[in-house]
């Protein structure tokens, strides 16, 4: 328990200091949302005087701070300029569907990985150890951004898969079950990008982490015993090995949703990503604000799952 | 093989390379902005050593590209029309390394003869090879140099906090937690989010490095603290200390000779992450804008779903983006390997 909160106060300190580090930039920085509009001849200046002191953009930054820190208590989190709505249920759409893809691409990188990288350890300096440790390092290589432009290149000249997007024109008269192939149908190539993208260093690591597992001693032991094959990689090495790999469950999270901003942007996926860009170019603070600590949340979050499988999985946590 | 000759061969490839792209100007037939009008999306041409009609030539050619009757991206070979390319021709003006200037171009056509896209042309006629090499020096310099500024913070801050502990360790270690805990390329783009949107291209080259240093500090940083925390506690540092040395001495004969491995192996792994920092960027129209080429910005093009479906040769940068990457990736495990040897 004592663990628990004090890895719940470590992350709620992050997300405080984050806050924080990105009203210092947006006070730093010169030029918001009303410049431009100042720009617009149709706009007279008094409007956009009123606007400014309507929105509070003339009140200094521990103010405005501290007012948005009040609208998030509210469940605001902050004001869309662009959109003359609070931030809120913009984000809440689109964080939806980044998660989804993230999810989903989190867990299939993980299926993949793990019983790669297991195979691949088992059979350490031979063929299949090779043929492996080279083709992820020629993945590693290869950036989230041109793996989704080549395969949307790829569903183009093929027109296997749709080419961006989230459900079809006329998707909603769909039955359920249509508007889930549908759904599917969309998703294969982001999901396909971001699992390529973060296979490569997972399966390094669960590689390297068996690896290390699998010359010791009691393995050598259980093998002595006549116990499967099987069962010793999967019942008593993988758990040995596993404190590292959930600390990189964490960090993986993180990994995935960089990747996936670049990836939703190039394959308009409706996500987070294309909605940040537009702020950025809208200098839309408030949902830039919003979009960044948003993805701060799932990214904390991560690390405070892995930090609880790490205490479920881990007796040295448990009992320190 | 050796770590050590590897490490060698890796990195006279990687040299070479890079200076292939230094001497851009030299290696690239045009200039980068040149724009030909009557050539838009010209496929690339394929260099030939035997004509039509059978014959060898000694001096490769390609054959000139006509644009078809009545549409304004098909082109037909002209196989009556070879162009001989010819070697170290004087060509348009460039700045060799940006200082010295020349007129000598590696390759070219003779005289008025139409220009060689070997790798094509973009929407404004522009040499998609020529692009792509002076487009290299734009990236893979604010790469290096974004490096070297992301590690010299790093250096400081992890040096200080390691060498000096206490509260200042603390507060450091907290503040490279926070960079840390964020999704880098967010944070990238949050910051430049609230910088101005249309800048000028050199001004845009060191926004982008200076951005992509300041977020980047944090990993390095961290790593340094570790190794100076160790090294600080061996025989022979306390032992200088206790003749009196000071601290900036300690440091600099020490300490700081310690952190030697960690730095250049943390160098190969981030000049490929901060290369497509500012690819990724100006992908997105917030990095180097157009008509300076840069790898992001010519790829960029490829959102429009009509180049991506039918100009393929938009994507051929993207080979040497990933063949950067390689050897840098390769580089960074070598350092490791030797760094690992000598330890034992």
């Amino acid at each position: 328990m004592r663990y628990f909160l004090k890895r719940l106060s470590h992350a709620i300190f992050l997300l405080l200091g984050v806050s924080i580090l990105s009203f210092v930039f947006t006070s730093l920085a010169p030029g918001n949302y009303f410049d431009e509009m100042r720009l617009n001849p149709q706009i007279s200046p008094d409007t956009v005087a009123a606007l400014r002191a309507h929105y509070g953009v003339n009140r200094p930054v521990v103010v405005r701070y501290a007012r948005w820190l009040a609208s998030v208590a509210h469940g605001d989190l902050g004001f869309s300029f662009a959109y003359n709505t609070p931030a809120a249920p913009l984000l809440w759409t689109r964080a939806w569907n980044t998660l989804l893809l993230t999810l989903t691409a989190t867990l299939l990188s993980w299926l993949i990985a793990l019983p790669l990288g297991i195979w691949s350890a088992e059979r350490k300096g031979r063929a299949p150890d090779i043929a492996v440790t080279s083709a992820t390092g020629f993945l590693l290589a290869i950036p989230d951004l041109l793996l989704a432009l080549g395969l949307l290149i790829l569903a183009v000249r093929t027109g296997w898969f749709p080419t961006g997007g989230m459900f079809s024109v006329g998707s909603e008269s769909l039955s359920w079950f249509g508007k889930m192939r549908d759904l599917i149908s969309h998703m294969a190539l982001p999901v396909t990008a971001l699992v390529l993208g973060a296979l490569p260093l997972l399966v390094r690591h669960v590689r390297s982490a068996m690896a290390e597992v699998l010359g010791s001693g009691f393995l050598r032991a259980a093998q002595a015993h006549g116990i499967p094959r099987r069962t010793i990689l999967y019942r008593y090495a993988l758990p040995a090995a596993a404190h590292p790999l959930i600390s990189l469950f964490g960090f993986s999270i993180g990994a995935l949703l960089s990747g996936s901003l670049i990836v939703e942007v190039v394959m308009s996926w409706p996500g987070l990503g294309p909605l940040l860009l537009e702020a950025i170019l809208a200098r839309d603070l408030y949902l830039v604000i919003g979009g960044v600590m948003l993805s701060t949340v799932f990214l904390v979050a991560g690390n405070f799952i892995a930090d609880l499988l790490l205490y479920w999985a881990d007796p040295r946590i448990r009992t320190s | 093989m050796n770590p050590r000759r590897k490490l060698v061969l890796l990195l006279t490839l990687l040299g070479v390379a890079h200076l292939v792209i230094a001497c851009g100007g030299f290696f690239a037939p045009y200039d980068p902005t040149a724009q030909d009008r009557d050539r838009p999306y010209a496929p690339p041409m394929r260099v030939h050593l035997v004509n039509s009609a059978g014959h060898f030539h000694l001096r490769p050619f390609v054959y000139a590209q006509q644009l078809r009757e009545g549409t304004f991206d098909e082109y037909v070979s002209d196989t009556s029309q070879p162009i001989p390319l010819k070697f170290f021709v004087s060509g348009a003006r460039y700045k060799l390394f940006g200082l010295i200037p020349i007129r000598i171009h590696f390759f070219d056509a003779e005289g008025d003869a139409p220009p060689v896209f070997l790798l094509g042309s973009d929407a404004y006629g522009r040499d998609l090879l020529s692009r792509t090499l002076y487009g290299g020096q734009i990236s893979l310099l604010a790469g290096l140099l974004a490096t070297a500024l992301a590690l010299s913070v790093g250096l400081l801050i992890g040096s200080l906090a390691g060498f000096f502990g206490g509260w200042t360790d603390d507060l450091l270690m907290r503040a490279a937690e926070l960079f840390l805990a964020l999704p880098w390329l967010y944070l990238l783009f949050a910051i430049r989010a609230f910088l101005p949107l249309a800048v000028s291209p050199l001004q845009a080259f060191f926004l982008v490095v200076i951005l992509i240093g300041t977020v980047g500090w944090a990993r390095p940083a961290r790593l340094i603290r570790g190794v100076v925390l160790s090294a600080k506690e061996r025989d022979y540092v306390r032992a200088a200390r206790g003749f009196g040395a000071s601290n900036i001495y300690l440091l600099r004969r020490h300490i700081l000779p310690q952190t030697w491995n960690v730095v250049l192996t943390q160098a190969a792994i981030l000049v490929p992450q901060y290369v497509l920092a500012e690819v990724t960027l100006s992908f997105l129209g917030l990095g180097v804008p157009e008509p300076a080429p840069s790898w992001g910005n010519i790829l960029s093009s490829l959102q429009q779903y009509s180049v991506l479906s039918s100009y393929w040769w938009m994507f051929l940068p993207s080979v040497a983006i990933v063949c950067f990457f390689l050897g840098y990736l390769a580089l960074a495990s070598a350092l490791q390997d030797v760094a690992d040897k000598s330890k034992i």
